[in-house]
């Protein structure tokens, strides 16, 4: 026990030692939370459009006096005919351009009908169909003022609440995917790398050949990267509280234990990777391409899952990533117990297993 | 010059000898390419619907059906109480819950008003914007039906005034998604690439010791990076290449602009990025410092590059501080060239500040190497 | 009058912030001299190393090195000198053939004369069956020999070896010593750190540095009558408890 405890202590001198190191495990997260909390959102604000205007009347202007105050749009351009959209769309700063049909009081008074021609640069297809949605609102906003005189019968008003996120804030949404890529990128990713340095300078043989069994050296060399990853997650979550206000429904003893639980498995694959590794740029590249890509993309994090195709939706669900956003999101925005998340928890738990047996095994092959 | 052939030679060597790696350098950043396009997708689909009849007539299930024939919507289950309902929400079974009240059709015909109560799980909250604004075009729409059947001419003394929409999308009339991605995850993978083995190279030499044999040499420093750095340049160029057919043959991605033009903005791109790589690894003593480092930055200068996000949505500074982030500028090129088919002179802001950035890296990471200490 | 020293030291200084690992150390190697350069593991012998070669700017003192100084010409010192460090650094994953081509168009040489050195090379060494051999598969004495000869491929003036010998059997360090004898005879000077007091002996002359100074400079046979003792290892032994 007593080589055990002088081996870690080792493990934890390295780490420390590495000042730059330190500064990036501890220095990522709080970037990042920082970043996707001011400055990343997926909401659409403040495009670039251009009004051609036909009429150039009351109503006109007052339509664009509209667009022109409210946040979704900035007025950048007033062009004077059709032949100059593609020119400034290829000059990519504008995103859209509304036109306002000749006559257009005229016709909306006398015919009860005149008509807008929203054309959108659809490179973004988010954006344009955004600024479609947002555009036309604006406008039956508009519509429906200009009749506000007249009592329309049989209306269906829908009225919707927004729950867990009222405000919306799209922080809520990135804060347990920035959680788990961080956890999955101390405890992965640098856990194979360390393994692997250990192997590629060749000390690792001497550990092997020391008293210390196999599986004390490997428990030795991950214990300390269990804690560099609770505090990171402790950070990202009193970060998330006390900066954006984001709430923790949720019991955080909860939230505690499904976050060791996901940070073991995110170790085991660590160590599977370092297995199949020889050197630390192999591992490197293994755990970038073949772990941090693939979460990023497929788990939720930013994409819907309910959005891709059927295959990646499967693959989506063996990615452990996958159920572990969804505790999370489940414990801190809709405070969900136990009782309601008992089958994540189940899954992610399985998975945990299943990978430390595959790591187990695999080392064993590896020293035999 | 000769010297340089020689380095590159050796590179060149090392580079296919390593079996390993061969495959994480191209199969791998492909199949991402591949796999992950289709992935990325801010595309609202088969959202998880629910409702709560408590209306119970033909009426109201007309109402139901149009959600049922919606492309948007999967109906998924129906709800007795809000409570079940509520349980399901917690649980993620479902994300909408649109409850009809008693009485819906009876209402409507009798006070000519009434309301519909809808529930949305607002996490993902542009989302939820979105789903709502579906809701209420399906709403509006199964309304104005209901109101063409129902009005009398005398329930219309004024007409009401109408402002119709037309809406085109342009470049992209599908709104396919992957048209819009593929050349930026292309750009993703060119970049982590080049950035990441041209950084752990040196730092690798560094590591094993050959790096203080070559400072020993008399080789000079301009000879030594050029070597070093050109087969990692043709490494992206290749990755650039392979990558832009499956796009196009695979993907289908239009590819309206010039390729030349693509090919010459990338060339100067690849050198920004392969000075980064240097300039880390003469900072770095350890791969593994020299690839925490890189990720540290390539994470975010991704995430400020307008790939997932757009940058028109960022607040003023931050959209300042994406004035200094090369691969902002070479994902806006891409799309525009590739989707738009822009010009050289429609990119010409873009592809100045990308050369002054090449130059001055270069210069810093040349600088910065110390044959000796 | 022409000075028949290839390297000159004087007051040679290293600090790294308060630590002094180089303390002013004076010596002259002449012309064809194989000069041993002595001391315990952390005296300082490759710190004062690295200087000479020119990857390590002195913080003090002086020093010249095949008639170039290594504050204003390090460059020019790199034409002139060869360089095998502690851990051979040939390339692992090149084979032999492509390492002697490799480090031959380095220094500059054309290809005619590459191939014919190689040609030498390998006739020497007796490599002929394993040319095209990955160098990271060869024994470890195959190496160290390789990385020597690679060392001396440009006809260097001086060639400087960093324990060259570590971790091979006696056997092949008799043999590696004996194409040390060879260069030194060609009139190349050889200047070799060790921390094996037995390779003292075969050294024209050899300085022993503790703790950053120079504490012994002379013949081995000498030293072993300065010291009354037998052998080189004992001279050490007083010297370090000195």
């Amino acid at each position: 026990m007593k080589r055990f405890i002088g081996f870690l202590k080792k493990e934890f001198y390295h780490i420390f030692r590495d000042k730059r190191s330190l500064f990036i495990l501890f220095g990522m997260p709080v970037a990042q939370i920082m970043l996707f909390g001011f400055a990343i959102t997926n909401e659409i604000n403040n495009v670039n459009i251009a009004i051609l205007d036909k009429s150039e009347d009351v109503t006109t202007k007052e339509i664009i006096n509209k667009i022109s105050s409210s946040t979704y749009f900035t007025i950048e351009q007033f062009i004077i005919n059709e032949a100059e959209i593609e020119t400034i769309f290829k000059k990519g700063k504008i995103k859209a351009v509304l036109i306002f049909e000749k006559d257009f009081s005229k016709n909306l008074i006398k015919e009860n009908n005149a008509s807008v021609q929203i054309i959108t640069d659809a490179t973004d297809p988010n954006t344009a169909s955004t600024i479609s949605n947002y555009a036309n609102s604006m406008l039956q906003k508009y519509q429906q003022e200009v009749n506000k005189s007249i009592e329309i019968p049989y209306q269906i008003i829908p009225k919707s609440r927004m729950i867990f996120n009222q405000e919306l804030k799209s922080v809520f949404m990135f804060v347990p995917g920035v959680m788990t890529i961080i956890l999955m990128l101390v405890s992965a990713m640098m856990t194979s790398i360390s393994i692997t340095r250990e192997k590629e300078l060749g000390t690792m043989e001497i550990l092997l050949v020391s008293p210390l069994k196999p599986f004390q050296v490997i428990i030795g060399k991950v214990v300390p990267y269990i804690f560099l990853s609770i505090i990171n997650a402790i950070v990202i979550v009193l970060l998330s509280i006390f900066i954006f206000e984001m709430p923790v429904q949720g019991s955080l003893l909860l939230l505690g234990v499904e976050s060791v639980i996901f940070i073991v498995n995110a170790l085991s694959l660590g160590i599977l990777i370092s297995t199949i590794s020889a050197t630390q740029q192999t591992a490197m590249m293994v755990s970038l391409m073949g772990l941090m890509l693939p979460v990023i993309l497929l788990s939720g994090f930013i994409f819907p899952i309910n959005s891709m195709p059927e295959i990646l939706q499967v693959i989506s669900n063996v990615i452990p990533a996958t159920w572990y956003i969804i505790i999370l999101k489940g414990i801190m925005l809709k405070g969900v117990g136990l009782a309601i998340i008992w089958k994540e928890t189940l899954i992610l738990v399985a998975m945990t297993l299943f990978f430390i047996a595959l790591s187990i095994k695999k080392y064993k092959i590896r020293l035999e | 010059m000769k010297t340089i052939l020689y380095i590159v030679q050796k590179e060149f060597k090392q580079i296919f000898r390593n079996k390993a790696m061969l495959p994480l350098i191209f199969a791998l950043p492909l199949i991402q390419l591949i796999i992950l396009s289709n992935a990325a997708t801010f595309d609202i689909k088969n959202i998880k619907f629910s409702y709560i009849d408590n209306d119970n007539t033909s009426f109201s299930r007309a109402l139901i059906d149009k959600f049922e024939a919606s492309t948007y919507f999967n109906v998924v289950s129906n709800f007795s109480s809000e409570k079940i309902a509520s349980s399901a929400m917690l649980k993620g079974d479902v994300d909408v819950i649109l409850e009809i009240p008693s009485y819906f059709e009876r209402d409507l015909l009798k006070n000519k008003k009434t309301d519909l109560s809808v529930i949305i799980n607002a996490i993902d909250g542009a989302a939820a914007g979105v789903e709502n604004v579906y809701i209420n075009q399906i709403v509006r729409s199964f309304n104005r039906n209901a109101q063409a059947k129902l009005m009398q001419p005398s329930d219309l003394i004024n007409k009401p005034k109408n402002i119709t929409s037309i809406t085109s999308f342009w470049y992209n009339k599908t709104l396919n998604y992957k048209t819009f991605m593929v050349p930026g995850i292309l750009v993703l993978l060119v970049t982590m690439i080049t950035l990441f083995l041209s950084g752990m190279n040196i730092v690798r030499e560094k590591e094993i010791g050959t790096l203080e044999q070559m400072n020993v040499t008399p080789i000079k420093k301009h000879q030594f990076i050029i070597g070093k750095l050109f087969p990692f340049w043709v490494l992206g160029m290749l990755l650039l290449t392979i990558g832009l057919i499956i796009a196009s043959v695979l993907f289908n991605v239009p590819m309206v602009g010039s390729l030349g033009l693509m090919y010459l903005y990338t060339s100067i791109y690849i050198l920004v990025i392969l000075g980064m790589g240097l300039f880390i690894s003469n900072y770095t003593d350890t791969q593994q410092q020299a690839m925490f480092i890189a990720w540290f930055f390539i994470v975010i200068f991704i995430l400020m590059s307008g790939l997932f996000t757009p940058i028109e949505s960022m607040p003023q500074w931050a959209q300042f501080l994406t004035e200094f982030n090369p691969i902002k500028f070479y994902v806006e090129v891409m799309r525009m060239v590739m989707l738009k088919g822009s010009s050289t002179v429609d990119i010409l802001p873009q592809f100045t500040k990308t050369l002054v950035y090449a130059i001055v890296m270069n210069g810093l990471a040349v600088w910065s190497y110390k044959k000796t200490t | 009058m022409k000075n028949n020293n290839v390297i000159k030291a004087e007051k040679l200084t290293k600090k790294f912030g308060d630590f002094t690992a180089v303390n002013a150390i004076i010596f002259e190697v002449k012309k064809g001299e194989i000069f041993g350069f002595l001391g315990a593991n952390g005296a300082g012998k490759t710190t004062a190393m690295k200087m000479l070669i020119g990857i390590s700017i002195p913080t003090s003192g002086k020093a010249k090195v095949a008639g170039y100084d290594v504050f204003t010409d390090p460059e020019n010192i790199k034409k002139n000198i060869g360089y095998m460090s502690q851990k051979f650094s040939l390339y692992d994953d090149l084979t032999v053939k492509e390492n002697i081509t490799f480090f031959g168009g380095i220094y500059g040489l054309s290809r005619k004369e590459i191939k014919a050195k190689r040609c030498q090379l390998v006739e020497e060494l007796g490599l002929e069956e394993i040319v095209n051999e990955l160098v990271g598969s060869l024994p470890l004495g195959w190496k160290q020999k390789l990385a020597f000869s690679v060392a001396l491929l440009h006809e260097p003036k001086i060639i400087f070896l960093d324990e060259p010998t570590g971790g091979v059997d006696p056997i092949t360090r008799r043999q590696f010593w004996e194409m040390i004898y060879k260069t030194a005879n060609n009139g190349t000077t050889v200047f070799v750190t060790t921390h094996y007091m037995d390779e003292a002996e075969y050294c024209d002359r050899v300085s022993i540095m503790v703790d950053g100074r120079i504490e012994a400079l002379d013949t081995p046979k000498k030293l072993k009558e300065q010291f009354n003792v037998n052998s080189m290892n004992d001279v050490f032994l007083k010297l370090a408890r000195g």
